[in-house]
């Protein structure tokens, strides 16, 4: 080999392993937090640990269902004047909690966020995008005091509504960033033909401009989705025993009950798990929605 | 022509004048949950509201509590630091790291998406599992320090490591964001000047600092702007992997903002708190801002 190829080589081996070096504590916490869901608790308290599981085992998974109330919960929610706000079907808990509130704040925040991000972009109102940008700069808790006494003064403490409009803190601007972003980018010419035509703006966006903006919802989508089924400090305040969203029940787990590990590993894993899925899944989408607006919820 | 465009702006202007009720629905709101919440906590801050207690007017005084509040102070100087440290590692490493997602190689694209999961996964669900590696018994980290011959480390169950330990935790899971913004202004170099350097005989290094950097530039700033405040209010993976512990050696100002507000129920003061971090996080902001205005 000739001295150029050898350096180009040994160049390709270093950066092979530099790749490797940056990759691989990402992958390595999510397979540590695998391997711990997966063995006995006499692996688990093992020193020096365990790495592979020696008898794999799907006991703490049948752990987390069985014991704690992650799932099957079922129960009536009345705020302080006896008014039902929610109903559960029999499959309630956590789960349902938590999805019941991520679809619903990011639902609503389709529901207003895409048209505003039209409005947005076509009247270029930049200084509302501002006001908008100042809320994903300031901490999710600076809300949270307000809005606190607000729910608290409503008797709306214990049901799932004050956590759903807390929600929208995190997942309007989201939806109205990424879709200002999105509309900008779209050719204006065959709206102006519409509007030439005599169509209304109001069918301008709904005929052509919405069927354009699809993909752009789609990143809008889960991205807002993803941020309110992390979101945790809203449900720290928010939530009373029943109406803990995932991240806040397995929380407790760890703060109130007697912990092994097993069981509390399979709950985070089973928490985060459709995050990840989502993330392997869409990541074309994430990646561009992530680069355009630096978005990150809470 | 002339007349062709003026006629085109006109038009241009009367349709922007009748996009506004696109904008009411999420108006009402961002004004429900944003600007109504700024504008009750300055009305708070200057109120002695405790919850279930007599709310009296306090003027000034909650402000100026918290230049004597040694807990608040100290508070203030951890937060520093620890933003001084989540902001420098993160920033080093997301640069790196763009430059290698740059290239291209074999697998590039699972490799980062396997680099971004991190900051997409539940940070109260990853943050458990580094709870569990960082036990000072029977945590893997330990054990793994032990093979390779290095002291143990108590990790967050020390005043003096406490902090470090969950910068090393914020940085595992905010690089791939400063990662992701880099790269987004690598991709949108222009290719010319680096066949122009290549043909004068420049190396690799010498075309990153002298090409690459200065271009890339603006995407660097605004990564910094965002890590900057990200880390500044970071709260939930110090909430749960040290609650503000041991003691109060990880307590920074947004834990004890937590804390006034849901554990004292000291409304008024959490309020007061709430605007002197909004007034930092601005001033901090337009600072950046100002030096990425130099900058080019």
């Amino acid at each position: 080999m000739r001295p150029h190829q050898i350096r180009r080589l040994f160049g390709n081996i270093g950066f092979g392993l530099s790749v490797f070096a940056l990759v691989s504590p990402a992958i390595l916490v999510f397979l540590w937090m695998l391997s711990l869901s997966f063995k006995n608790e006499l692996d688990n308290t093992a020193f020096p640990p365990v790495f592979i599981p020696t008898h794999p085992t799907w006991a703490n998974f049948i752990d987390v269902f069985e014991k704690n109330d992650f799932v099957t919960l079922f129960w009536e929610d009345f705020d302080a004047f006896g008014r039902t706000w929610f109903t559960y079907p029999s499959i309630g808990g956590y789960l349902y909690n938590s999805i019941v509130v991520s679809f619903s704040a990011t639902g609503l925040a389709l529901l207003v966020g895409v048209p505003a991000g039209f409005g947005v972009a076509k009247s270029k109102a930049h200084k509302v995008a501002a006001l908008i940008m100042i809320a994903r700069v300031t901490p999710g808790l600076s809300y949270l005091v307000p809005l606190f006494l607000l729910f608290q003064w409503m008797g709306m403490i214990g049901s799932l509504l004050p956590l759903v409009i807390t929600h929208l803190v995190i997942t309007v601007p989201i939806v109205v960033w990424v879709m200002i972003g999105f509309f900008e980018g779209l050719p204006n010419e065959l709206e102006e033909a519409a509007l030439v035509d005599g169509a209304t703006i109001w069918q301008a966006f709904r005929f052509i401009a919405l069927p354009l903006a699809r993909p752009g919802i789609v990143v809008a989508l889960i991205l807002a989705f993803i941020f309110s089924w992390n979101n945790f400090i809203f449900g720290v305040v928010l939530a009373g025993r029943e109406t803990r969203t995932l991240p806040v029940a397995v929380y407790n787990v760890l703060t109130f009950e007697q912990v092994s590990w097993g069981p509390l590993a399979a709950a985070a894993l089973l928490v985060t798990l459709p995050v990840l899925l989502l993330t392997l899944l869409m990541q074309k989408e994430i990646v561009a929605g992530l680069t355009a607006g630096g978005v990150k919820g809470g | 022509m002339s007349g062709a465009t003026s006629a085109m702006g006109l038009r241009g202007r009367n349709y922007a004048r009748q996009y506004w009720p696109f904008l009411v629905p999420a108006g009402v709101i961002v004004f429900a949950v944003i600007v109504f919440p700024w504008i009750f906590t300055l009305y708070m801050s200057v109120m002695d509201w405790h919850v279930g207690g007599a709310i009296t007017f306090h003027g000034l005084g909650n402000y100026k509590r918290l230049f004597t509040d040694e807990r608040f102070l100290w508070s203030a100087v951890r937060t520093l630091y620890f933003t001084a440290l989540a902001v420098i590692f993160p920033m080093l490493l997301g640069i790196a790291a763009a430059v290698c997602f740059h290239r291209k190689f074999p697998l590039r694209g699972l490799a980062r998406t396997l680099f971004i999961l991190p900051m997409m996964a539940t940070p109260v669900a990853v943050a458990l599992v580094w709870t569990m590696m960082f036990h000072p018994q029977l945590g893997v980290l330990n054990y793994l320090l032990s093979v390779v011959g290095l002291p143990m480390s108590s990790w967050v169950y020390a005043p003096n490591t406490v902090i470090p330990t969950l910068v090393m935790v914020e940085t595992w899971q905010w690089t791939p964001l400063v990662m992701l913004i880099v790269l987004g202004g690598l991709a949108s170099l222009p290719v010319d000047p680096y066949e122009a350097a290549r043909i004068d005989g420049a190396s690799g290094w010498d075309s990153f600092v002298h090409i690459t950097l200065p271009l890339v530039w603006p995407h660097i700033m605004v990564a910094l702007v965002i890590r900057t405040i990200d880390a500044l209010k970071s709260l939930d993976i110090i909430f749960v992997i040290s609650g503000g512990g041991p003691g109060t050696s990880s307590e920074t100002m947004n834990y004890l903002l937590y804390l006034e507000a849901f554990s004292f129920y000291d409304m008024g003061y959490a309020s007061a708190i709430v605007v002197v971090f909004f007034v930092i996080i601005l001033l901090i902001s337009l600072l950046l801002f100002g030096a990425r205005r130099q900058a080019y």
